[in-house]
């Protein structure tokens, strides 16, 4: 089933950058007034992500501006569905419908990254051990490289794999936490769950701190 | 320390580093070394840069050996005329057992090898790999790009015995060489269960925006030719089964690794370099290999490699394919 919904949502973000009107392709402009109400009942998303959609790192609100259309609906579905648990985010997105999943995933998906500061005052060797990580892995320990999925420059790769190049270290930190306890499992064949399961947690710390230090804009 | 018969000490590197107490939700489950085998734990680029041994320009043509490795596309158009690197079948930068460590290249050439009958040399066995599984042309030989590889394998193969022929891990495993009931549409649900999600529906593997090959494509022009070791559906069965999916060994079962290599070689790719003109004398010509894949078969009412297409490679067999005798 998860699958179906996988191989439906990556159709789904292919046709969006191919094919004309669908049901599924989001409306970016319905989808910014959705964002800026909220769904009835929750909190609006820019309330914690920002109109800008930058989020917020020491609140633990991830970046969602220029992320995959696909990807940020396929999370607002399990969300609401319960495939991914946070009591923060499933009453706020538990009310959209489909449709306005896919306008706001669209609004977030088309948001400018440019500028982006990086975080500033890491220790080198810190970014040096996580750039490792990120480049090449620690196959001694089964751990492939981050960039094997998610890309060289890790920009992210279709649907169901996110940019990380940018993104907030805390969030980064925390999901490969939740991801290492069995707290979080809506990856694609538990692709995500072998790996961070075999990081330690000076590792996680590493990586997030790297591609937190990373441009979200291509190279 | 990695010169010695150490197996137990290898397979405990993989059971115990991961710092959880409870057992791994996707464990990593690889074959055990048979008992008197010689195993290998490849020096890594960290013991490269403490080496004071190594003169600093050979670390040079070693590093640079890992970075054409590693990135093999830097020479599309040149030696590679797909879509692949040397890192998208030898996994873990050359040195993953049962992942096809390069490094017994090194110890166990020059040896007679079956493929091509006659005595080859490191060189010609890298040659081999650029000509079939990257559909394109090997760097020449002695050249710079050429030592630079070489040196490469060299270093990873330090402290390895010459001509050991026992070695745990090598090739990509122990699945025998044909399996019973081998079926289309079988191999068709594992792949689209548990493929489809990185290299796609269509087999064509995934892009960044910007063009960049991440998951490499399976079948079509992008990928390995119908001469590549991989089109042996035995050797595509033994790499899924212990490298595929990325990061989870050992998971599909052998009958799924079975079933979906034949898929996956059940598809077109460019033409065999050996090519005749003729695909079902080719496969008579090269039976020896052939035997194992499923080329000038026909696979569901299609003649596989009835064609003259070479992908984007403008020439059919590289020059340096060449035999070679001592009379």
């Amino acid at each position: 089933m998860k699958h179906a919904l996988t191989c439906f949502l990556i159709a789904a973000g292919m046709a969006v950058i191919t094919a004309p009107a669908t049901a599924a392709q989001g409306n970016p402009e319905l989808g910014a007034s959705l964002a800026g109400q909220g769904d009835g009942s929750g909190v609006p998303c820019v309330v914690c992500h920002g109109a800008d959609g930058m989020g917020n790192d020491a609140g633990g609100f991830p970046r969602l501006a220029g992320l995959d259309a696909g990807y940020l609906a396929k999370q607002m579905q399990d969300y609401k569905a319960g495939r991914r648990i946070s009591a923060i985010m499933q009453p706020n997105v538990d009310n959209f419908s489909d449709q306005q999943i896919s306008d706001i995933a669209a609004y977030f998906a088309g948001l400018p990254t440019a500028g982006v500061q990086a975080p500033a005052n890491i220790a080198g060797d810190l970014l040096a051990s996580g750039e490792k990580l990120v480049k090449e892995g620690d196959w001694n320990n089964y751990i492939p490289p981050c960039s094997s999925c998610h890309g060289p420059d890790s920009q992210g790769v279709g649907s169901s794999f996110p940019a990380l190049a940018g993104q907030h270290p805390g969030y980064i930190r925390q999901q490969l936490t939740a991801w290492k306890k069995g707290e979080r499992d809506n990856d694609p064949n538990q692709l995500m769950a072998a790996v961070a399961e075999r990081l330690s947690d000076a590792q996680i710390t590493a990586v997030a701190a790297y591609l937190g230090s990373l441009s979200p804009d291509s190279q | 320390m990695r010169n010695r018969y150490l197996p137990a000490l290898t397979l405990l590197m993989f059971v115990s580093a991961p710092v959880f107490a409870e057992a791994p939700s996707v464990p990593v489950s690889l074959p055990e070394f048979a008992e008197g085998q010689y195993v290998h734990t490849a020096p890594t680029l960290e013991d490269l840069d403490t080496d004071d041994s190594i003169h600093p320009e050979l670390k040079k043509v070693i590093l640079r050996g890992h970075d054409i490795f590693m990135n093999t596309q830097q020479f599309r158009g040149k030696y590679v005329f797909n879509d692949l690197n040397c890192k998208s079948c030898h996994l873990g930068e050359g040195r993953l057992n049962w992942s096809g460590p390069v490094w017994p290249a090194v110890t166990t050439l020059p040896d007679f090898r079956g493929k091509n009958q006659h005595v080859n040399s490191l060189e010609e066995r890298i040659a081999g790999c650029f000509a079939f599984s990257m559909n394109g042309t090997p760097p020449p030989y002695g050249s710079d790009d050429m030592l630079a590889l070489v040196a490469y394998h060299t270093w990873l193969a330090t402290g390895a015995p010459v001509y050991e022929k026992n070695i745990g891990g090598r090739g990509f495993s122990h699945l025998g060489k044909t399996h019973p009931g081998l079926d289309y549409d079988k191999g068709k649900s594992v792949y689209m269960e548990n493929c489809a999600i990185c290299h796609g529906e269509d087999g064509q593997g995934q892009q960044t925006a910007d063009g960049h090959s991440v998951f490499p494509p399976l079948w079509g022009d992008g990928s390995y030719n119908w001469g590549a070791g991989m089109t042996r559906v035995f050797t595509a069965a033994s790499f899924i089964k212990n490298n595929m999916p990325l990061g989870k060994p050992g998971s599909l079962t052998d009958e799924e690794a079975w079933q979906v290599a034949n898929f996956i070689n059940s598809q077109e790719r460019p033409q065999d370099p050996r090519y005749t003109g003729d695909v079902k004398e080719t496969r008579e010509k090269y039976l020896n290999f052939h035997k194992f894949t499923n080329y000038g078969t026909v696979v569901n009412g299609r003649l596989l490699g009835d064609h003259d297409n070479t992908g984007s490679k403008p020439f059919l067999k590289p020059d340096s394919l060449r035999p070679r005798t001592f009379q």
